[in-house]
């Protein structure tokens, strides 16, 4: 079992260091455990997730991020990445002239040994076979990387390289955003089918929607840099029916 | 097709699954006593040595010395080009370096020092695999020429100029400096003046070279300049491809390249010129490119322009008769300290003719990129097409890159179409491969390769292979 330990983070953007986003957050996840964290705009969910995958537009100030008990803070986006930390972009990039394929060829051969080979048969065999797990069309992969994508075959595009890369921690940013119910229920059954004891989700959602797809083992409530509520999955659906006002005028009063 | 996107493995110094090409980059040399040496700096006993050495008949050496004048008289163009012109001292340089002047048939008789630099570049090796020739320079002279019977047999000539003007001085003379005249600009008239070396190569008509021939140009001295002299003559109905690569190691001086080569395709005729050139960042890259399509023929150049400190070059295609068909790939990659001015030139001269451009540059870093294209369309003619397209892609915000299009269109039933792009590497882009397990360096590699792709899958396995390890290895040194 691994874990990825959130400590005390403090995050800001790296123009301005002074002023934090994220201001002291604490969260455990363990593989096997899917974790919703839910919260207003503008409160630092995103960039929660960001910060932890290494994007140098943020700045950590204070605190640590564990993975198994070692600290990830000096390492690159890419050797975070290949620790086992995966992060399902919210607004996925575009690579021109670089199919799905290719791309994920790379993405697997940079976690190769040094000199050892790809074998080319075996990960076209396992690309094809996580293809039909989460119903994707063989011809998807010869297209661009996310070049002309829907919002709906981007989202899809990041579960397929989640599928194949296989973290032990997925960071999933607004996975949701921008769906319509279809391509909801088509990342939902794919998060789900991956789901088990060597995969931990942290899922970023604005929404109650998602997880009523992807039912979640615990629900954080974030607000203002911190997450101020935790529960089960039942605290998603009181949310849903207060508003985050309750959260608001909970913490006011408290 | 190639799978020019995939990512090589993290050792950038291993072998090539593909190709078997030596994966190790130019950056050695080897101790090479020369029995040849013009010596240093440039005059007329300078061209009179070469001359000589060569045992030239006289008309070359008449040939050369006017050159030369021609050379002196002309000033350097630094009122269009770059005024980093003015920093190639002539006068440092050396002309000649060689350990003789006839090239060997096979590589065991092939001096050792020169044949293990020829043998860590794989050449041996890949003329075995997919070649139908190959010639192999070593500084100013060809230490190995060869030609496989089949070919031979065929009626096919494959040498080098040295060769040619002893062996075919009638075919040489009859094409010699007649798509590229001495005075067409100063590194013309520099390199009839002192020109060694290059290949010529002969196609009797209507014969088919189904291997690529191959020249390699290796500059191993330092304060050198290699000016090879390269012809090919397609008769007509025949088609060939010819191939090049070159590389030299780093010195802290500068080194001049400075060729000139003519192809001429006859009626019907096809010849396709590829390059792929990785010069260190000291080398001074001037090099005249042009060839004349008849009849129905049809010339093509794939030029890869990776490396060098300056590389001034812009093939071009005279499209002399009717249907005559003329196109440019141009693939240019400006790395920190280089100026790859690179581009295409285009001259219709017959009806109907067509000519394509196309040409991507790549900025990294300080790298600067320039596109200049002629394209010339008289009044006269009827139904000419012309098709330009230039994108650039800049990685970094301290990349430039300037476009100089020039396109001359005088009638009205021509089809002329002109596209231009820039885009960009953003750091988005790059966070995004990176988080996905690829190193920065391999992340911008994959972006490149990506922009140049659908030119690349154009090409023969074997060079897209080499093509995309050499923007590998330039990517893995823009990386701090």
């Amino acid at each position: 079992m691994s874990s990825l330990e959130i400590r005390d983070l403090v995050v800001a953007l790296t123009a301005t260091p002074e002023k934090p986003i994220v201001k002291g957050l604490n969260l455990t996840i363990k593989t096997g455990e899917v974790h919703a964290i839910m919260g207003p705009n503008g409160t630092g969910k995103s960039t929660l997730s960001k910060a932890i995958a290494g994007h140098p537009d943020y700045t950590i100030t204070g605190g640590d991020v564990l993975l198994d008990g070692k600290s990830i803070l000096e390492m690159e986006p890419d050797e975070r990445a290949r620790a086992g930390l995966f992060l399902a972009f919210q607004y996925p990039s575009e690579i021109p002239g670089v199919s799905i394929a290719n791309f994920l060829r790379a993405a697997v051969q940079a976690r190769m040994a040094e000199g050892e080979e790809l074998d080319a048969t075996g990960y076209y065999k396992k690309l094809y076979s996580k293809m039909d797990l989460l119903k994707i069309d063989r011809k998807f992969t010869s297209r661009s990387v996310n070049e002309g994508f829907s919002g709906g075959e981007k989202k899809r595009c990041e579960i397929l390289q989640m599928a194949m890369l296989e973290p032990a921690f997925s960071l999933m940013d607004e996975t949701d955003s921008g769906l319509d119910i279809d391509a909801l229920k088509i990342v939902a059954e794919g998060v789900n089918a991956m789901r088990g004891e060597k995969l931990g989700v942290l899922l970023i959602t604005h929404y109650q929607r998602l997880l009523d797809y992807i039912v979640p083992d615990f629900v954080h409530v974030m607000y203002d840099g911190r997450i101020v509520k935790s529960g089960d999955k039942n605290l998603a659906l009181e949310l849903e029916a207060k508003g985050y006002d309750w959260v608001k005028t909970d913490l006011a009063t408290a | 097709m190639s799978d020019i996107d995939t990512l090589p493995p993290a050792d950038e110094t291993a072998v090539n699954p593909v190709g078997g090409i030596d994966q190790a980059v130019g950056d050695f040399q080897y101790d090479v006593n020369y029995e040849f040496d013009a010596g240093t700096g440039l005059n007329e006993n300078t061209v009179r040595y070469i001359s000589s050495v060569k045992k030239e008949a006289p008309w070359i050496l008449e040939f050369r010395l006017k050159a030369l004048k021609t050379f002196l008289e002309k000033p350097m163009p630094t009122h269009w080009a770059t005024t980093d012109l003015n920093n190639i001292d002539f006068s440092k340089i050396r002309y000649y370096l060689s350990q003789g002047q006839k090239p060997k048939r096979t590589w065991d008789e092939v001096p050792d020092d020169i044949k293990k630099t020829f043998e860590r570049l794989g050449i041996p090796e890949q003329e075995r695999k997919f070649l139908a020739g190959v010639e192999a320079q070593f500084d100013s002279e060809a230490a190995y020429s060869n030609i496989k019977d089949i070919v031979a047999k065929q009626g096919v000539i494959f040498c080098n100029s040295t060769e040619a003007l002893r062996e075919h001085p009638e075919i040489f003379k009859k094409f010699f400096g007649k798509v590229i005249p001495t005075g067409d600009n100063k590194f013309s008239a520099l390199n009839s003046a002192v020109f060694s070396g290059g290949s010529f190569i002969y196609v009797p008509p209507g014969v088919k070279v189904a291997q690529p021939l191959q020249a390699y140009f290796r500059i191993n001295a330092e304060n050198f300049g290699q000016f090879e002299r390269t012809l090919i003559i397609a008769d007509e109905g025949s088609e060939v491809v010819y191939m090049e690569g070159c590389t030299a190691p780093k010195f802290s001086t500068s080194t001049l390249h400075s060729a000139v080569v003519e192809l001429v395709a006859l009626k019907g005729a096809k010849i396709q010129y590829i390059t792929v050139q990785n010069w260190a960042n000291n080398v001074f890259n001037l090099v005249t490119k042009r060839g004349v399509a008849h009849e129905d023929a049809e010339i093509k150049w794939i030029d890869c322009n990776i490396g060098s400190r300056l590389t001034m070059k812009y093939p071009g295609v005279v499209l002399k008769g009717k249907r005559a068909r003329g196109e440019v790939i141009s693939i240019a990659l400006a790395n920190d300290g280089q100026h790859q001015d690179t581009g295409a030139k285009m001259i219709h001269a017959a009806d109907d003719t067509t000519s394509v451009i196309v040409a991507k540059s790549i900025s990294v870093g300080q790298g600067r990129s320039t596109y200049r294209g002629q394209v010339h369309i008289p009044k006269h003619l009827k139904g000419c097409k012309n098709n330009t397209e230039c994108d650039a892609l800049l990685i970094n915000s301290n990349s430039r890159t300037d476009t100089y299009p020039a396109i001359t269109v005088r009638g009205d039933t021509h089809a002329v179409q002109h596209e231009a792009s820039v885009s960009k590497v953003n750091e988005e882009q790059i966070f995004y491969m990176q988080q996905r397990g690829l190193t920065e360096a391999q992340a911008m590699s994959l972006a490149v390769n990506g922009f140049v792709n659908d030119l690349v899958r154009q090409f023969p396995m074997e060079y897209s292979v080499e093509l995309k390890r050499l923007i590998d290895l330039e990517m893995e040194g823009s990386v701090g």
